[in-house]
This record gives C-alpha cells, sequence and structure tokens, in this order.
C-alpha cells in the first residue's frame, strides 16, 4: 500500500447529494481505479461548506483547493488534469480564487474570510461516519477535561460565564437554564437536544447534524454530567433522514468506544443517548411539546410554570438545548470561556449560523461573529442582490420573527440590537428580499405556514391565525378595504399576548413587522388596489398596447381564449375574462403587452 | 472501553493520517508532472517518492503535483519546500535517486547539493 498523498472530501450534506455528489464519489473512485491512483487517494464524505448554491462542493488536499458545481463527467477531467498532470482545473474554481503556483495555496473569497466557523468548525473538514476523525480534531477532550478535572457545578459556572444564549431562537442564557435543573433533587433527569428546526428554508442544525454529530453527542454527555442526568434524547425530525443516518453511525461508534454507556473513558460517569424522532409538526419544535411528542403523545404546548428544568420529560427536570447551542459546548469547556467571549457582543457572545436563502447570490450556510451588520452579510458574504436588483428587506427568524427594511441594513445582528427594532434572532434562517417581492404576499406566506401547523389546543392562534390570513388574502385578492388593515393589527396584538405558546405568540410577528415597516405597501394593495411589487397576481392587469402588430401570438396561447383581434389588427383582452396569468405577456413578440 | 490514553494514541494516529488538511507546519515536495514530466520519467519518481515516504513512516510532508513549464533536459524536477518556506528544486530525478534526497533533506534537514543547482 502506498503513501496516501492526497484526499478528496466531497461534500455529502442533504443539499449537494440532492445535486447527486454520491455519483461524483462513485466516479471519483472508478477513474482512480482506472489510473491505479486508488492506493495515493483517498475519497471520503464530508460536512456541509456552506457555499451551497455552488454545490455539489470538493475539496482536494494537501493544495485545499475547492471545486464547485462538479458533475459527474467532470471527474475524468479532474483526475487526469489535477491529480496526474498537476493542472489545476480553473473552470471548475470560484472566480475570485488567487493561486500560488507551486503550493497551490489559495485565496479563499470574502464568502469564506469573513466568517468565523465554531459550531461549523468540522463540517467540511471530516468524515463524519468516522468517529477517529473527529478525535483527531479534539473531539471528545472536553468531556475528558470535565470528568477528569472539573466538577458539575464548574461546568456549570463556565457555561453561565461564557454568555452562550440558545440558539434555537428564544436567547435564553443556556448556564441560567442547566443551574436551574441542577438545582433540583430528583432520582432521574434528563436532557433532550431540539433537532426539530421546523423553520421553512432553515438548515443550519440539519448540517451539523450531517457534518458533525458526534460534537452535539460529546457536548449531551457534558451536559449530562453537569445537571445530574444520565439520559439524553435527540429529538430529530424525520424530515432528515441523511442527518438520522449520520447520528446513529456517530452513536453506534461512540458506543464502541464506550464514550456513551456505563463506564465512559472508565471514569464512573453513565451516560446513554437514544434518538425520538418526530413526524412532521412543527409545534413539536417548541419545547413542551416536544417533550410531550417523546412521552408518546400528541404534540401539544402546556402552560409554563413548571418550567422543563424543574418538571419536564416524564415530570422530571430536564433540560432542552438547541442543536447549534450544544455545538458549542466542547469549544467553550475546551477553550474556556473568555475565549468565547473575544467573538461576538457584550450581551450575545459567539457566533451565530445562518441559512441565507432568497435574492441572494451566495445561498447557503455562514456562521459569522454576533454583532455583523446584515450589510455585511449581504454584499460582503453574499455577493449581493443578484440581476441588478435593489436589496428591499430582509426576513429573519422565519414565521416567528419580522423583516428588517433597507433603511436598517447596518443593523448589528445580535439578540437585543434585532428586538430593537421590532425583529427578532430565531433560530437563523434569513430570507432576502429585492423590489420584486411583495411584503404582504411575505406576510401571507409566513401565516399559511403557521395556519396549517396550528396545532389548535389555544383559541387565539387556531382561530385568531387563521382570521389574520383570510384578511390577508382578501388584501391580495385585491377585495381588501382600511378596516381589514386595523383589523388585522388588533389581531396581531391580541395574539402574541394571549396564545398559549412561543409559536402562537410570535406567529403574528411577519404581520406586524410588514405593517409597521411596510404600511405604504398595504394601503396601495387596499386603496388603490395596486401591488407596487407586481407579484400579487389578482391586482395585476394585462392590457396590449398599440405596439400590437395582430401577430395573433397571445390569442393562441391564452389559457382562457380571452383575446380577440383579428389578424394584422390590434388585439384586446377581455378584462372580466383574464385570469391573470402572464402567458400573453412572456409569449409576446413585440413586447406589446403592458403589466400593471 | 477507551481510556483517556487510548483516545489520545487514537488522536495523534489520526491527526497524522489527516493533517494535510490543518494549518500544521510541514514539509512540501512538489513533482513537477505535465506532460513533459510524464514523458521524462515524472511518475516513477513519484511512485518511488511515495513508496519511500512510507516506508520511513514520515508524517508532516505532504506530496503533490504541478503542472511543468517546461525545464527541457532538467526535468523530472522534485521541489522540496522545508518548513520555513525554503524551496530547493532537485533536477535530472530518478526513482534512485529519491532516497538519499529524503533521507537527507526531508529526513534530516540539509539539502542534498549534489542533485541541484541552488545549493553550493
Amino acid at each position: 500500500m502506498e503513501f496516501n498523498r492526497s484526499q478528496i472530501l466531497v461534500c455529502a450534506g442533504t443539499g449537494c447529494t440532492s445535486s447527486k455528489s454520491a455519483d461524483v464519489r462513485e466516479e471519483l473512485n472508478k477513474e482512480l481505479v482506472k489510473n491505479h491512483l486508488d492506493n495515493q487517494v483517498q475519497i471520503m464524505k464530508t460536512g456541509c461548506f456552506g457555499l451551497c448554491a455552488e454545490g455539489p462542493i470538493l475539496v482536494i488536499y494537501p493544495e485545499g483547493i475547492m471545486y464547485h458545481r462538479v458533475g459527474k463527467d467532470d471527474v475524468k477531467e479532474i483526475v487526469e488534469e489535477h491529480l496526474i498532470k498537476g493542472r489545476i482545473v480553473k473552470r471548475l474554481m470560484h472566480d475570485s480564487e488567487e493561486l500560488d503556483e507551486i503550493t497551490h495555496k489559495i485565496e479563499h473569497s470574502d464568502f469564506f474570510t469573513k466568517q468565523r466557523r465554531v459550531a461549523l468548525r468540522n463540517c467540511g473538514k471530516i468524515d463524519p461516519e468516522d468517529i477517529n476523525e473527529y478525535i483527531a480534531f479534539d473531539g471528545y477532550k472536553a468531556l475528558e477535561k470535565v470528568l477528569t478535572t472539573m466538577t458539575p457545578q464548574g461546568v456549570i459556572n463556565v457555561i453561565k460565564d461564557s454568555g452562550l444564549r440558545g440558539r434555537g431562537g428564544g436567547g435564553f442564557p443556556a448556564g441560567t437554564k442547566w443551574q436551574f435543573a441542577a438545582d433540583q433533587e430528583s432520582d432521574q433527569k434528563y436532557v433532550v437536544c431540539n433537532a426539530d428546526e421546523g423553520d421553512p428554508g432553515a438548515f443550519m442544525d440539519r448540517s451539523i447534524l450531517e457534518g458533525d454529530p458526534n460534537s452535539i453527542i460529546e457536548a449531551m454527555a457534558i451536559s449530562g454530567y453537569a445537571i445530574g442526568a444520565n439520559q439524553g434524547y435527540i429529538y430529530v425530525r424525520a424530515e432528515y433522514p441523511i442527518a438520522i443516518e449520520r447520528l446513529k453511525i456517530a452513536i453506534n461508534q461512540a458506543k464502541e468506544y464506550g464514550l456513551l454507556g456505563d463506564n465512559i473513558l472508565g471514569l464512573g460517569f453513565k451516560f446513554d443517548l437514544d434518538m425520538r424522532l418526530g413526524a412532521g409538526a412543527f409545534v413539536c419544535g417548541e419545547e413542551t411539546a416536544l417533550l410531550s411528542s417523546i412521552e408518546g403523545k400528541r404534540g401539544v404546548p402546556r402552560l409554563r410554570p413548571p418550567f422543563p428544568a424543574v418538571k419536564g420529560l416524564f415530570g422530571k427536570p430536564t433540560i432542552i438545548n438547541n442543536v447549534e447551542t450544544m455545538a458549542n459546548i466542547p469549544v467553550i469547556i475546551r477553550n474556556g470561556a473568555d475565549r468565547f467571549k473575544e467573538k461576538g457582543t457584550k450581551n450575545s457572545t459567539g457566533t451565530k449560523v445562518f441559512a441565507v436563502g432568497g435574492k441572494i447570490t451566495n445561498t447557503g450556510l455562514v456562521e459569522i461573529p454576533m454583532g455583523t451588520s446584515l450589510r455585511e452579510i449581504v454584499y460582503d458574504i453574499g455577493g449581493g442582490v443578484p440581476n441588478g436588483k435593489k436589496f428591499k428587506a430582509a426576513q429573519i427568524g422565519g414565521p416567528s420573527g419580522g423583516c428588517i427594511p433597507a433603511d436598517n441594513i447596518d443593523v448589528k445582528i445580535d439578540y437585543d440590537s434585532l428586538k430593537e427594532i421590532g425583529a427578532m434572532m430565531g433560530s437563523g434562517g434569513l430570507i432576502i428580499m429585492d423590489e420584486d417581492t411583495c411584503m404582504v404576499d411575505i406576510a401571507k406566506f409566513f401565516l399559511q405556514f403557521t395556519v396549517d401547523e396550528s396545532c389548535g389546543k389555544c383559541t387565539p392562534c387556531r382561530i385568531g391565525n387563521k382570521r389574520m390570513l383570510e384578511i390577508l388574502t382578501k388584501i391580495t385578492d385585491g377585495r381588501g378595504e382600511l378596516q381589514d388593515l386595523e383589523d388585522l393589527r388588533d389581531l396581531a396584538e391580541i395574539i402574541s399576548e394571549t396564545a398559549l405558546c412561543g409559536l402562537g405568540q410570535t406567529a403574528p410577528n411577519p404581520v406586524l413587522s410588514t405593517l409597521d415597516n411596510f404600511y405604504d405597501e398595504y394601503l396601495a394593495h387596499v386603496v388603490d388596489k395596486k401591488c407596487p411589487a407586481g407579484s400579487c397576481k389578482s391586482l395585476i392587469s394585462y392590457t396590449i398596447g398599440e405596439d400590437c402588430i395582430g401577430c395573433t401570438k397571445c390569442a393562441r396561447v391564452c389559457p382562457v381564449s380571452c383575446i380577440s383581434g383579428e389578424k394584422k389588427e390590434q388585439h384586446v383582452i377581455d378584462q372580466s375574462q383574464c385570469i391573470k396569468c402572464g402567458t400573453c405577456f412572456d409569449a409576446c413578440p413585440k413586447d406589446a403587452i403592458i403589466r400593471g | 472501553m477507551k481510556t483517556i490514553s487510548e483516545l489520545e494514541e487514537i488522536r495523534v494516529k489520526g491527526l497524522n493520517e489527516i493533517s494535510m488538511r490543518t494549518e500544521r507546519e510541514a514539509v512540501r515536495v512538489v513533482v513537477k508532472m505535465g506532460t513533459s514530466g510524464i514523458a521524462a520519467g515524472a511518475q516513477d519518481v513519484l511512485n518511488a517518492l511515495l513508496k519511500e515516504i512510507k516506508n520511513k513512516d514520515l508524517h508532516d510532508v505532504y506530496v503533490s503535483v504541478t503542472d511543468c513549464a517546461i525545464e527541457g533536459d532538467l526535468e523530472p524536477v522534485v521541489i522540496v519546500i522545508d518548513k520555513k518556506g525554503k524551496k530547493v528544486n532537485y533536477v535530472n530525478m530518478t526513482p534512485e535517486k529519491v532516497a538519499t534526497v529524503v533521507e537527507e533533506h526531508i529526513v534530516n534537514g540539509r539539502a542534498y547539493s549534489e542533485y541541484t543547482t541552488d545549493v553550493k
């Protein structure tokens, strides 16, 4: 067996897998065998690099060259040119990369250099299905440190000192939560990891689970030691099959090495970890509903107090932490609270992972220090808004969140600064919107989701959110009145004060936020019956202008046959029949059809 | 069940195997390929190099290949870059000469002047 001179890490996260990165791996292995390189070059899976818009992505070491949008058909060239002849395949690289000729040391683009990957530290660096690689990169060192040199209260003190706040959306100080549970006297306690990640478009937790599952296992064992629990549960949504598979493998490997079980590292600490799967319910991301689901009951929230830390799973003291919160634990223990606090702001320490989507060039996953401005995220890291469009707003926090309008683009992203402008950090979903996005439609979109997912237990959410959705639908259909806007605001305020759980209480946020920041758009819909962004179909009208040459193309493609006109004569759309589909607009060779 | 010291062994062994993904200082050996390099026999030199590194169980040595700016009668060329970044170009390399370069330069840290014009 010859010396392993090169390792190729191919992203095997859900995103790249759906772009067929598995085929790329298979083809690579085939080509290596064909060229007798299979004992010199190793191919392995790795986690998410974050530049998801450019997937499938792979990195070749020792040079550290990153290739983008790699397809099965590119593999032959990669092997022949890069591995055999030593010629970098420039067309597969990102534009802005600069190369040193000999060592191929590479200047990475702003997308990478402006990030600080802490929770994502191992994603893209290790094979998540090999615990030895996790161990090689300081894995389980934190657990060793905890079990050999720290008391449970000592661990809690470090986490408190670090200022780590819950990354799932609540932003509650993790150390404080652990303290509540540790202070309880009980024969049994539990630690739970919330991997339900229900926000549409969010995949931060998914990527951590797929790319670095051992970090969560280690963190949960540490948290168990800290509060006095020896049983942990990871609650993963069933829609994440790859994450579930990786966790299964990681848990089994950890058990084999005795890093989970009756006598961890021979130091007398017992900790077991099991998975529980969700089944398609957003409400089960709410902590009390989640616990109810683990108990085998229907996932519905309950009143608090008592808080789970006092009376949680099966009535016992329980801490529930988000995946990303957990991913930070080993780092804080290993390097200390002060190192952790070096990044971020005074009250929002550390970093935050965001899933950036919508109208932005570099869609994908980014991890940045708290306090980074939205402007930096959109322009420096995100690569700006494509097609020369203007940035209009950013929706942050998903269905529980608010929007940040362009005026506030210099806002520093941290828990408190966002609250001050009526927005909310949320779990990390960040949707960028441009001038073609209708803000009323955005509010409607999120409310459709919330109404669909409402568990039905409390009246404000079950009926209130539905009524808000009806009003929004009325408005976007062009049937809205001024009174509707008042009703909308009243409803939103009442629901936020009276709903039973956090999901219901924050469901009106997209509505309140858009009403506050984009009231003129609502007015346009209701008074002028126009959609300024040109998005709401019912408020668009199509008319054929004077440039019409009577070619009859539009009449022929119209699905409801509402366009009349003789050949070579001006054509006319019957507005009473028109369904505003826009097919004629796209078909006209003379751009004679006016949309407005 | 692993003890702490067994875990540490795995750590050290693992890190050696994947150190090329880290920022660890290492000796870099670059074999100039390209079509002219291959024609001159650079692939055999590469294979001999890999065998030698494997036999000596060396760590923190990264081997890669690069495209060849035609060096004509100097090929095959092997460049050794030490941990401080100093480059030495070994010319007219053959599989037989590889062992000496590995022993002298990579293991003992002294450039082998006979195979290069860079060092007096």
